[in-house]
């Protein structure tokens, strides 16, 4: 977003000058003329759009076909007030208290194999982050196929208690990273604890931000 | 051999879909990339392992 436009009672440029402040100008660039797509609003989806929001990058393509559950509220970045409300309408509306500067692009969809090669030509990393398996693998799948090269951040294995330290980042290939520890299911009734989700998500975001820097390793 | 998630299998001569099989990874939960390339799912019958190859198998367990 070009301009000096205000957003919750700051200008545009007072929002540069404080990310500029913290990271310096040119990551402050490359992030603000980035387009990321976070595929899944839950524990991950809602607090990777977050960190990525509050790091000034300029759009974000959020995508997502549930609504706010009283379950969710442990580790997802959504409110009492919003439990039955579309996550699709309820990020974006936190996201403007947060960041306003961020474009935010919300589909409520549920994505298929069909879909996959149709949306991401645009964006310059596609984040996954579905709580189901096999719609993970789905998508990373079509992704990979649809869009040879195309940087593409996953994640697997973030369920129960035990350890954060075992939550890593690895490269797969040419350009898929896969965050988590590979292994923890939820369906083993391990049960998702905040702080290890976010610490996978951490990882999610912060990957994307390297990418975004220019940065390929893991 | 072929080596798999970075280990040294003897695998080949056996298509992708009999090793996942015998292994007991679900299809729908993996990808798998074979010497850098993604392998389409329709290719899974058809896609012999030879020595050398390098497989990555990606599987997702649930959560998020």
């Amino acid at each position: 977003m070009a301009g000096n436009t205000q957003g919750g009672g700051i200008t545009h440029d007072e929002w540069r000058a404080a990310l500029d402040e913290r990271f310096g100008r040119e990551l402050r660039e490359r992030f603000e003329g980035a387009r990321v797509a976070v595929c899944g609003l839950g524990g991950l989806g809602s607090n990777v759009a977050i960190a990525l929001a509050r790091s000034g990058v300029g759009v974000l393509d959020l995508y997502d076909f549930d609504c706010v559950d009283i379950s969710n509220l442990n580790r997802q970045q959504y409110e009492v007030s919003q439990l039955g409300m579309p996550k699709t309408e309820a990020l974006p509306a936190n996201l403007a208290r947060i960041a306003p500067f961020c474009q935010v692009n919300a589909v409520n969809m549920r994505i298929t194999e069909d879909d996959v090669p149709g949306l991401f030509a645009d964006v310059d990393v596609v984040c996954e982050c579905f709580d189901n398996p096999e719609a993970k693998a789905m998508l990373v799948q079509g992704v990979l196929e649809s869009y040879p090269g195309k940087p593409l951040v996953a994640a697997s294995g973030m369920a129960g208690i035990s350890t954060a330290n075992s939550i890593r980042t690895r490269k797969v290939g040419r350009s898929l990273y896969l965050c988590g520890d590979g292994k923890s299911d939820v369906a083993d009734g391990l049960g998702l604890v905040s702080s290890r989700v976010l610490a996978c998500a951490a990882h999610e975001a912060h990957m994307v931000l390297r990418l975004l820097a220019g940065e390929t390793d893991a | 051999m072929v080596t798999i998630n970075g280990k040294s299998v003897a695998a080949e001569g056996k298509t992708l879909a009999a090793y996942l099989a015998e292994s007991g990874y679900a299809t729908k939960r993996v990808a798998v990339e074979l010497n850098g390339e993604i392998v389409p799912k329709v290719a899974y019958d058809e896609t012999v392992l030879s020595a050398g190859d390098e497989v990555e198998i990606v599987a997702f367990v649930g959560g998020g």
